[in-house]
């Protein structure tokens, strides 16, 4: 199977690199784009074809390496 | 004293380490792998600065993860002293031997400069020979130094004192243009609850001989010396 992780800065934790292309979108013109949030994507290719025994072991995977939760929250999507 | 310096690939102060600790102890610290499993005999092990594993995925995020760390987890469990400086803190905040994590710096520019640092407390193995209050100088080199962590964990490690460095002024004020990478609360050095592991961003390693350009970081160094003489 293969699970898609998007990792996330929690609400309340300081984005600078959000804020910096909330920025520079505003330099090139463009209107009305409020916050911008910058997270990153984990695509990883399982061999468990169980859909629920994969997002669970994705979720492990997420919690012990690919986010870290002080700071970062996590979503896992498996196809 | 006996240090050990954990390096892993991508660690590039382990030397300026390895220099401050013999030059305070007299001997040569042991430069340990990070597929080493076994820190038996050693009273410090210092985690220095550098980038370890290029930095992927956050910082110090995949050293946390390497065989060393179990061990390092050890000795700190047996009261051992823990020393990680730069991308050592980072290391150790992702290896849950510190709360908190380091976040990308505020200004998102990367800080090679010198900051100043005020000690918040004297009574520590570290900071002994530093008088509580006392400012010093200490080079900053890093993109990620920005100390987070939530409002109860800052409100605890306040009420516990665990809180040892700040950066400051030159005079020892705590303000907004002394905190050049955007750290909550100024902070920019934690210890554990028992003041055994301490990390910090800033380089007390880069200034410990007059060569240098100056010995504000030496008394770190010497301090431990002497509470861990044996």
């Amino acid at each position: 199977m293969k699970a898609t992780v998007t990792v996330m800065l929690k609400n309340g934790v300081l984005d600078p690199q959000g804020k910096a292309i909330e920025q520079a979108l505003g330099h090139l013109g463009y209107q009305g784009v409020g916050e911008v949030r910058m997270g990153k994507i984990i695509e990883l290719d399982l061999a468990e074809t169980d859909p629920a025994r994969a997002r669970a072991q994705a979720e492990d995977m997420s919690r012990k390496l690919l986010a870290n939760t002080v700071i970062e929250s996590f979503k896992v999507e498996v196809a | 004293m006996r240090a050990g310096i954990v390096v892993f690939p991508g660690i590039n102060r382990e030397r300026d380490m390895a220099i401050a600790l013999a030059q305070a102890t007299g001997a040569k610290p042991r430069m340990v792998w990070h597929t080493e499993t076994d820190l038996s005999g050693l009273d410090l092990v210092v985690i220095p600065g550098g980038f370890s594993f290029g930095d992927y995925l956050r910082t110090g995020a995949m050293a946390a993860r390497a065989p060393v760390m179990d061990a390092v987890r050890a000795h700190a469990g047996r009261g051992g002293h823990v020393l990680g400086v730069c991308n050592g803190f980072q290391i150790l905040t992702e290896a849950g031997l510190l709360p908190g994590a380091l976040l990308r710096n505020a200004s998102l520019r990367f800080l090679s400069m010198d900051c100043h640092l005020r000690v918040e407390r004297s009574d520590t193995d570290f900071t002994r020979h530093y008088q509580k209050g006392q400012v010093f100088r200490a080079p900053l080199a890093h993109g990620d130094g920005n100390y987070f962590a939530d409002d109860d964990t800052l409100d605890r490690l306040e009420g516990e004192g665990l809180v040892i460095f700040r950066y400051a002024s030159e005079e020892g004020a705590i303000n907004d243009a002394a905190n050049l990478n955007g750290s909550r609360r100024n902070i920019a050095g934690i210890a554990s609850p028992n003041l055994r592991v301490l990390g910090l961003m800033p380089h007390p390693e880069d200034l410990v001989d007059p060569l240098m350009g100056g010995t504000d970081g030496k008394p770190l160094f010497d301090g431990l010396a002497a509470a861990l003489a044996a």
